[in-house]
């Protein structure tokens, strides 16, 4: 293996960039949160501290910094000062192997007096492009539920313990699903790396040899249980409103996380939102196209990557307020509910649908 | 620095080896089942790591995703849901000892002996058959317009995810129908021992929690049918 300063280079730039949009989602979509949900409910939100309220994510970072931090006297100390970075991991990394953008070849620099770029590297946005890559996200997914089986446990509080056992029952009956709906879009993009699960979705469908509808998977006939299928179990793996039931603050106070608070409360709110971001640019990747403009051809250039990249996270944005919009209008499930959902009807929907997509890649229809 | 990058797989090898023998010594040294089954996946981890340096990206995310993302979770569940925080003090030492560590010599003996005669550096058996080509799809320059980038397919050698899609779904596709044949098996035959009624001898020698388990669904069927 030999030392690439270039490489090197670029990948702690694209390191940096996807960590500086990881950090920001959680400000900015606490503040989405509070003031959709205000929208909502037919009420003003927070509107005191900066225009539209915006600045009130950092006054209240500012106060979870400066609170004090207790833990609880029966508490296994070791353990509960792990949980809240064992949440924080998963969430922070998954986004990884995710591209955000076309990818281009960088012109030849030179810069005080060096040159920079020689031989054109291509720059790909997306910090590790593995051979495995889907795999990559689904491995390290499952792992977020660790941080709240740990929480819950180490606190020594029987609503924590309900918390976490909640948690690890619930994961258990949506990852299935979720990963299974997940391989009918393997099977059409006939690879494991999610660039070529998105370069598949740059071409077109042409319907009577005039109407070109981009080949999204999303668009695609044979995808559309897969889609739904994944979308819902998704909100299960980021415990979100129709699916909290590890947190279910009217049966469990606050769930895992009752004991936590000042910094440790805030890495367990942040790995909540970063897991949404991940799971938005998830959907966005695999079912609505990732980066690809539809009907416009992006040029391999700097331009190209740039456009592509801002529609990603309009994308991206789109479905974090769709995260938004349905936590507040549909109620908490019964906790036995979406174990029944996931092992009763999603596990067969997403089979058959792999069933489907198989029989249609077989009559060379897609 | 050519010297440092070089020998990254070493150190990598040495640190995350270490701790993944720490690990698994103290899966068996913990006292509480809540620490023995982190350090298990600890464990599981480090492994997992191991797999990436030897380029076997599928089987490390494989690895994490079934035993650290699945069976784990399901160990913890059990444990915590039974909740034996405070287990009686036992003696370390029991009759299982010397058994227990006679096992662990032999199977390192085992493997020593295997690794140290190199079965491990031969050459597969049949490797032009084993490692096919496929099919890629690759960015390249365009031909006449440097400004331009084609997509192109060119061939690569089979690894990985493809590699072990061949070699189970094609070579050994009758002995993995029969291994998920016996994990059917064992699916069933544990929802039936688990679903039936305890006879009485197996009432008196059961542990309180399962009893208590019992009893309560005896009483939530006894309320269902009363309403």
């Amino acid at each position: 293996m030999p030392f690439d300063a270039t490489d090197i280079g670029l990948s702690i730039l694209k390191i940096a960039i996807v960590l500086f949009m990881m950090l920001n989602i959680t400000p900015i979509m606490v503040w989405v949160e509070r003031r959709g949900s205000a929208l909502i409910q037919d009420r003003p939100g927070p509107n005191r501290v900066g225009p539209f309220g915006l600045f009130q994510s950092f006054a209240d970072a500012l106060k979870f910094i400066l609170k004090e931090d207790i833990v609880p006297a029966g508490a296994h100390k070791w353990l509960y000062t792990l949980a809240p970075a064992v949440g924080l991991f998963p969430a922070l990394t998954t986004i990884a192997v995710v591209p955000w953008g076309r990818d281009f070849r960088l012109p030849e620099k030179v810069w005080f007096g060096h040159r920079f770029f020689e031989g054109r590297p291509l720059f790909e946005p997306v910090i590790a492009n593995v051979n495995a890559g889907i795999l990559v996200v689904f491995a390290l997914a499952s792992l977020a539920v660790y941080g709240i089986v740990i929480a819950g446990w180490s606190s020594n509080n029987k609503y924590s313990l309900f918390g976490g056992i909640r948690a690890s029952a619930q994961m258990i009956s949506y990852e299935l699903s979720l990963t299974l709906a997940a391989v009918s879009v393997l099977l059409v993009a006939g690879s494991l790396r999610l660039t070529d699960v998105v370069w598949e979705q740059t071409k077109y469908f042409v319907l009577f040899d005039t109407i070109k509808i981009p080949a999204w998977n999303v668009f695609s006939p044979a995808m559309w249980i897969a889609f739904i299928v994944f979308s819902v179990s998704a909100f299960a793996e980021t415990n979100r409103l129709p699916f909290d039931f590890a947190e279910a603050e009217a049966e469990l106070v606050a769930g895992y996380h009752t004991e936590y608070s000042s910094m440790k409360f805030a890495l367990f709110f942040m790995a909540e939102y970063m897991a949404m971001g991940t799971m938005s640019a998830l959907v966005v990747t695999l079912f609505l196209g990732g980066w690809d403009i539809p009907w416009y051809n992006e040029p391999p250039t700097w331009q190209g990557f740039v456009l592509s990249a801002l529609f990603f996270l309009v994308k991206v944005s789109v479905l974090l307020f769709v995260f938004v919009w349905v936590r507040w209008t549909i109620p908490r499930l019964k906790y036995d509910l979406l174990m029944k959902i996931g092992w009763k009807v999603f596990l067969p929907l997403a089979i058959l649908n792999i069933v489907i997509v198989a029989a249609f890649i077989a009559a060379g229809w897609l | 620095m050519d010297a440092i990058a070089s020998n990254a797989p070493l150190v990598v090898f040495i640190v995350i080896g270490t701790i993944a023998v720490a690990a698994s010594f103290l899966v068996v040294m913990m006292r509480n089942p809540v620490h023995s089954a982190l350090f298990l996946l600890l464990t599981f981890l480090c492994v997992a790591v191991l797999f990436v340096i030897k380029a076997a990206e599928f089987v490390a995310a494989v690895q994490v995703l079934v035993y650290a993302g699945g069976i784990m979770v399901l160990f913890l569940f059990v444990v915590m849901l039974i909740n034996v925080r405070h287990l009686p003090d036992e003696k370390m030492t029991t009759s299982y000892t010397l058994g227990g560590i006679g096992v662990g010599v032999a199977i390192f003996v085992l493997f020593f002996a295997v690794v140290r005669t190199g079965a491990y550096h031969d050459e597969a058996p049949n490797a032009a058959k084993k490692l096919t080509t496929v099919r890629e799809q690759v960015l390249t320059q365009h031909p006449t317009d440097p400004n331009k980038l084609v997509r192109k397919w060119r061939a690569k050698d089979n690894r990985n995810a493809e590699a072990i899609g061949m070699a189970l779904y094609r070579d050994y596709l009758v002995p993995f129908e029969v291994a998920s044949l016996f994990l059917l098996v064992a699916m069933i035959g544990a929802i039936v021992i688990g679903k039936r009624e305890l006879s009485a001898l197996e009432e008196e020698t059961a542990p309180d929690y399962m009893l208590e388990r019992v009893e309560t669904e005896k009483e939530v069927k006894d309320l269902v049918n009363a309403n």
